[in-house]
């Protein structure tokens, strides 16, 4: 089910300036890639560019392919609608709906993408809260708002909501930011779980993180101030963080600049 | 690095922790006696005009007819009959003007603030402010001009309602509009990100979770038509009678049964007056009230 990503030469614009240059990668399917670097750095633009998120900006553009399994997602008969339903998105700050209860937030997804058999949506809540290791904690309140649990619980919830329609990709935005250790903790458990099903790309300010949780570590930075930002170095994870090949990725993971 | 120069020697020293001297304490002390005396002159005529309204107007309120009764065969002198046509003009005016600016005035307001980006969003938005200027007899002559004289229909409860959806889009359009935009971005992208197409991100997000804002606005906008009464003297003359044709016949409301009656001086006419605008007043708090308790049911919570 989870497929691999092909990135070749991709640029993003912001209007007329180049946030992002030259990006070529691969993500292998069912592992763990984390993108690492220092603020600014084009790292947020660049994943969001792998749902086709960026273009959602007024006047955000991309140059380039982005292949899922072969298929370049930036190809003129893809419908970028499509694109999000099959490469899902966590975001930084939990953001569950409002107006629903815990339950038609998991269900969100497939409700408003015409699922209306109760019986398969029930399914689908159970096994997506039981995947984001939330069920037993709120099985007994699913009817209560989405919005009356802890941090750490709402971003189970939107992790949930993300794997309750079953993409292949699974992108995170520096999931744990906003969360305190114990629920970091848990977030962290549960993408190593999610691995084996779901391919896997995090954004994370915290190295240590990185090295925790992913395969394969890419380090993004940029050359100056208002200059695009750049794919500097990607390769396992453990060979980043002990001996990588640029002296740029090894200042940074030693904590001299970033 | 060159050292700053200057000539302000208090810029150098540090922050006193001492309490604020004696012409500060002055200052403030004259401060909050001028927001007391603001504050006293706003709530005082309001306060004054609601309790004039009610002394003077309970007691026929309180007869039984008054809310079962027109004033058919009442003449100035009589006492009796009610408000009953009244209020059902007024309420059926303001429904049909609800049932056709409400929608205009949402979708508009999506539009402003989810797809407009260019020129033609600018000038929707500017031809919106002027709405919002255009005085209530202004919007009652175009609507004459229209309906009366070039279409050729008579003065009608419909026309009352054209001139009032005039008058009460742009207040939708606007409060939708903030409404809308207080809707946090993350929302949308939660949405999209789910795969979820943009009209359906605004038809079941977003539109939902600004539902109670909304309401409010469109109670403020009803709230303000029902007491408009140029648009009734030049396109809705007043009648005695129960009417709820809005196409046929002339109709009584609130505002022209106080204006009716107002002109008159004698005793009964004047009770009336003063309870048909105390009937107004009730009216509109009702609606007011039952519409916060049906937006209570959508209300976000956490």
């Amino acid at each position: 089910m989870a497929q691999r990503i092909d990135v070749k030469d991709l640029n993003v614009y912001y209007g007329s300036f180049k946030a992002v240059e030259d990006v070529a990668m691969t993500v292998e399917a069912r592992s763990v890639t984390a993108f690492i670097g220092p603020s600014g750095c084009g790292k947020s633009t660049f994943l969001r560019t792998l749902n086709r998120m960026h273009e959602l900006i007024p006047g955000a553009t991309v140059q380039g392919k982005v292949e899922l399994n072969g298929r370049d997602l930036y190809n003129k008969d893809v419908d970028p609608v499509a694109v999000r339903r099959v490469v899902g998105m966590v975001f930084q700050r939990p953001n569950p709906f409002p107006t629903m209860t815990i339950f038609d937030n998991v269900a969100a997804g497939l409700r408003l993408n015409g699922q209306k058999d109760k019986k398969k949506l029930a399914e689908v809540v159970e096994r997506s809260l039981r995947g984001a290791n939330l069920w037993e904690e709120v099985k007994d309140r699913l009817n209560k708002p989405g919005a009356g649990l802890s941090g750490g619980q709402q971003q189970r919830l939107c992790i949930a909501r993300a794997i309750a329609v079953q993409p292949q990709v699974l992108l995170m935005d520096e999931p744990c930011s906003a969360l305190d250790p114990i629920s970091t903790l848990a977030i962290e458990d549960l993408i190593a779980e999610l691995k084996s099903d779901y391919t896997i790309v995090i954004v994370t300010h915290n190295m240590q993180q990185a090295a925790r949780v992913s395969d394969r570590t890419a380090f993004f930075n940029l050359a100056a101030t208002g200059k695009p930002g750049r794919l500097i170095e990607i390769d396992d994870t453990p060979k980043i963080f002990s001996n990588p090949t640029e002296k740029a990725t090894e200042d940074y993971i030693s904590g001299r600049f970033g | 690095m060159s050292v700053i120069t200057t000539t302000d020697p208090d810029a150098l020293a540090p922050p006193s922790v001492d309490r604020p001297s004696r012409g500060r304490e002055v200052k403030n002390a004259v401060a909050t006696v001028l927001m007391w005396v603001a504050f006293a002159i706003a709530v005082i005529p309001l306060v004054w005009v609601l309790w004039t309204v009610v002394t003077k107007g309970y007691d026929l309120l309180l007869q039984p007819g008054w809310w079962t009764h027109s004033q058919q065969g009442i003449t100035i002198r009589h006492q009796g009959g009610g408000a009953y046509h009244a209020i059902i003009g007024t309420l059926l005016q303001a429904l049909v003007c609800g049932a056709i600016s409400v929608p205009i005035g949402i979708m508009t307001a999506v539009y402003l603030v989810e797809y407009g980006r260019g020129r033609f969003a600018r000038l929707v938005s500017f031809m919106v402010d002027i709405l919002t200027g255009v005085p209530s007899i202004v919007a009652a002559l175009f609507v004459y001009a229209v309906w009366v004289t070039t279409f050729g229909f008579d003065r009608v409860g419909f026309a009352v309602s054209l001139a009032l959806v005039l008058l009460m889009i742009p207040v939708i359009v606007r409060s939708t509009e903030e409404m809308l935009k207080l809707v946090p971005n993350e929302l949308r992208e939660a949405s999209y990100a789910l795969g979820v197409p943009t009209w359906k991100t605004i038809m079941r997000i977003v539109l939902p979770t600004a539902f109670t804002g909304i309401v409010t606005g469109v109670l403020l906008g009803l709230a303000r038509v029902m007491g408009e009464t140029a648009p009734l003297l030049i396109l809705g003359p007043y009648a005695k009678s129960i009417n709820t044709n809005l196409f046929s016949g002339f109709q009584a409301a609130l505002p022209t049964m106080i204006y009716q009656d107002r002109t008159e001086s004698l005793a009964p006419a004047v009770a009336r007056t003063w309870a048909a605008a105390l009937t107004l007043i009730i009216v509109v708090l009702v609606l007011n009230l039952a519409g916060r308790l049906v937006a209570r049911r959508f209300r976000v919570r956490g």
